[in-house]
């Protein structure tokens, strides 16, 4: 009865969320076709599909942009920094959820807090404190800086992953004669993959996505992650629309594909620290 | 010492029950330590150095003098540092309506249908995922004054969009944050959602028996019910609003003549392109201040058992 009654009403419901949804991704599907036109195309046209598909335009964009340098610098800051905060996330998330310890309270409270420190008010000392050590100009410095800063929120979510897994598992292997190590690598570690694949996303997502400490302690292009170099890059060749549109897309597309394929873990592990009660 | 971690300790002579005992302490500790020791030199100690660099007139380079409170003194006669107060706290209110009212709206509808729930949660998060340097730009793309919108709506008789969003001083800070709404808003429908659907059903039921309206319903079902998470993220919003930096820099570097300059834009300059670290320190320094003072905000509030 009541449903016969709501039926009508859920007509408007779907068009805004329609619209809401154009409003969402159609700038982004715009940048996509605009990605495959010339500059003058996207002058004439803005909004429409591209005349003749240019593809060529990702080539272009993939050479000068250099993005074979880019793309792997790219890869060796994300996966080292995933690599550093998996071990020192896992180890003190671990920690934090099996031992009850006097301190607990304060270090779960810095894990929450750490996470809205103004970056801008460690930034500037941290930036001549990295000078001093020759750490500019560094990607292992940088590493070292994401790890930081990305490990209190990663810590955070793997042991909200690690208190839902039942102790009787641990305790089995405690009684064959297990260490806490071999506990945490051969029982807590398999159980919870699922938490750590969580973790391995939403740290590695901020990762490619970081730009302002890449764009202030890297300065060498040669060293360059792709979002400093794709900034660079659309400044450069500013005029030039669907060459810089190109190489936009260059940057978001994996992103894009990764999303498609694993939305339930990334929207999931983006929004644990904000779900409440 | 009530508080010793690990399990079993049963039938252990006492000597060693102990010694495991301290070590039981000791040990969360030696798990925490490489998480504790990275965030201590990345973090924290850079954090205490600044509130010492704020009162000196370092310049990155060479001896930094102690020059006491002079920074904060500047601070107080300079027009730039309340223009950028002012727009953080513009910045603030702008958030504090505008997602938090679509993020409610996606939500609710949301909640009211079954098939397609999942597409458009998905469609809504995209631009949340994507980076910042190409969220502008896609911006910069649409709004373009030759051959955005504006101009193509300009042609078909609409002539009110026909603007310089981000190159007009009246518009530069607005234009910005619909930016970075634009790519924040759907974060908070997922959040507000899936707080929907903890609301207890029988409410929705018993609100429905007793003829309310879609609009009563929210009012005096789903708002209560969701409450926790609202109070949150309003009070996440308010932190994260007196940090902004992103979009800012990225779309109009603060400008055109400061128009959309908020504190870390501010501090950002005056650091690495004019060299006054000793003043930018104390500039950022306000940043932590009501980063602060939000957060005692949000721990006064859960002591009073609004149970956020």
């Amino acid at each position: 009865m009541f449903r016969s009654k709501r039926t009508p009403s859920r007509i408007p419901s779907y068009l805004i969320l329609t619209l809401l949804s154009v409003f969402a991704v159609g700038p982004v599907l715009l940048l996509a076709l605009n990605s495959l036109k010339t500059t003058n195309e996207i002058r004439a046209n803005p909004f429409g599909l591209p005349q003749d598909w240019l593809f060529g335009n990702y080539l272009s964009a993939w050479v000068q942009g250099a993005f074979s340098t880019t793309m792997v610098n790219t890869l060796i800051l994300t996966g080292g920094t995933i690599s550093v905060v998996v071990v020192i996330g896992g180890l003190a998330a671990f920690a934090l959820a099996r031992f009850r310890f006097p301190g607990a309270d304060i270090l779960s409270f810095y894990l929450l807090v750490g996470t809205s420190v103004p970056a801008l008010v460690f930034m500037v000392p941290l930036y001549f404190m990295w000078a001093q050590v020759g750490l500019i100009n560094n990607l292992f410095g940088l590493i070292i800086i994401y790890a930081a800063l990305n490990s209190p929120f990663a810590t955070y979510l793997l042991r909200s992953f690690l208190i839902s897994i039942p102790a009787d598992y641990e305790e089995a292997a405690r009684i064959d004669g297990a260490s806490d190590l071999q506990v945490l690598t051969q029982v807590i570690l398999p159980l919870s993959w699922p938490g750590f694949m969580t973790m391995v996303l939403v740290v590695g997502l901020g990762v490619w996505n970081e730009f302002l400490f890449a764009v202030t302690f890297l300065q060498r292009p040669e060293l360059k992650p792709i979002s400093t170099s794709v900034l660079a890059f659309q400044s450069r060749y500013q005029r030039d629309w669907g060459l810089t549109s190109a190489a936009s897309m260059l940057m978001v597309l994996p992103i894009i594909v990764l999303f498609l394929f694993l939305q339930r873990q990334f929207i999931e592990g983006l929004t644990r620290g904000g779900l409440k009660g | 010492m009530a508080t010793t971690s690990t399990p079993a300790y049963a039938g252990k002579p006492a000597k060693q029950v102990r010694r495991s005992r301290w070590r039981g302490n000791l040990k969360p500790w030696l798990f925490m330590a490489p998480l504790l020791l990275l965030n201590f030199v990345v973090i924290i100690i850079p954090s205490i150095l600044s509130v010492r660099y704020a009162f000196t007139d370092w310049s990155g380079m060479g001896p930094a003098n102690y020059v006491g409170l002079a920074n904060f003194q500047e601070m107080l006669s300079d027009r730039f540092y309340f223009k950028a107060i002012w727009n953080n706290v513009r910045w603030t209110l702008v958030f504090l309506t505008v997602p938090v009212g679509m993020g409610l709206l996606g939500a609710t509808l949301l909640a009211s249908i079954k098939r397609g729930q999942m597409l458009f949660r998905t469609l809504f998060f995209v631009p949340y995922v994507l980076a910042s340097v190409v969220n502008t730009y896609i911006w910069k793309l649409v709004l373009n004054p030759v051959f955005g919108v504006g101009p193509w709506l300009a042609e078909r008789g609409i002539p009110w969009l026909d603007v310089r969003f981000f190159g007009t001083a009246a518009t530069s800070l607005y234009a910005v944050a619909f930016v970075d709404n634009w790519h924040f808003w759907g974060f908070l429908v997922v959040l507000y959602l899936a707080a929907m659907q903890g609301v207890d059903a029988q409410l929705y039921e018993a609100a429905r028996m007793e003829g309310a309206t879609r609009l009563q319903e929210f009012w005096n079902v789903t708002v209560p019910g969701i409450r926790p998470t609202l109070v949150f993220t309003l009070v996440m919003i308010m932190v994260w609003s007196f940090l902004v930096f992103d979009y800012i820099y990225l779309l109009t570097q603060g400008g055109p003549a400061h128009s959309s300059e908020v504190l870390a834009t501010l501090t950002y300059s005056t650091a690495f392109f004019s060299f006054r670290v000793g003043y930018a320190t104390a500039i950022s320094l306000t940043m932590t201040l009501f980063s602060i003072l939000f957060i005692s905000l949000f721990a006064i509030l859960r002591r009073i058992g609004w149970e956020v």
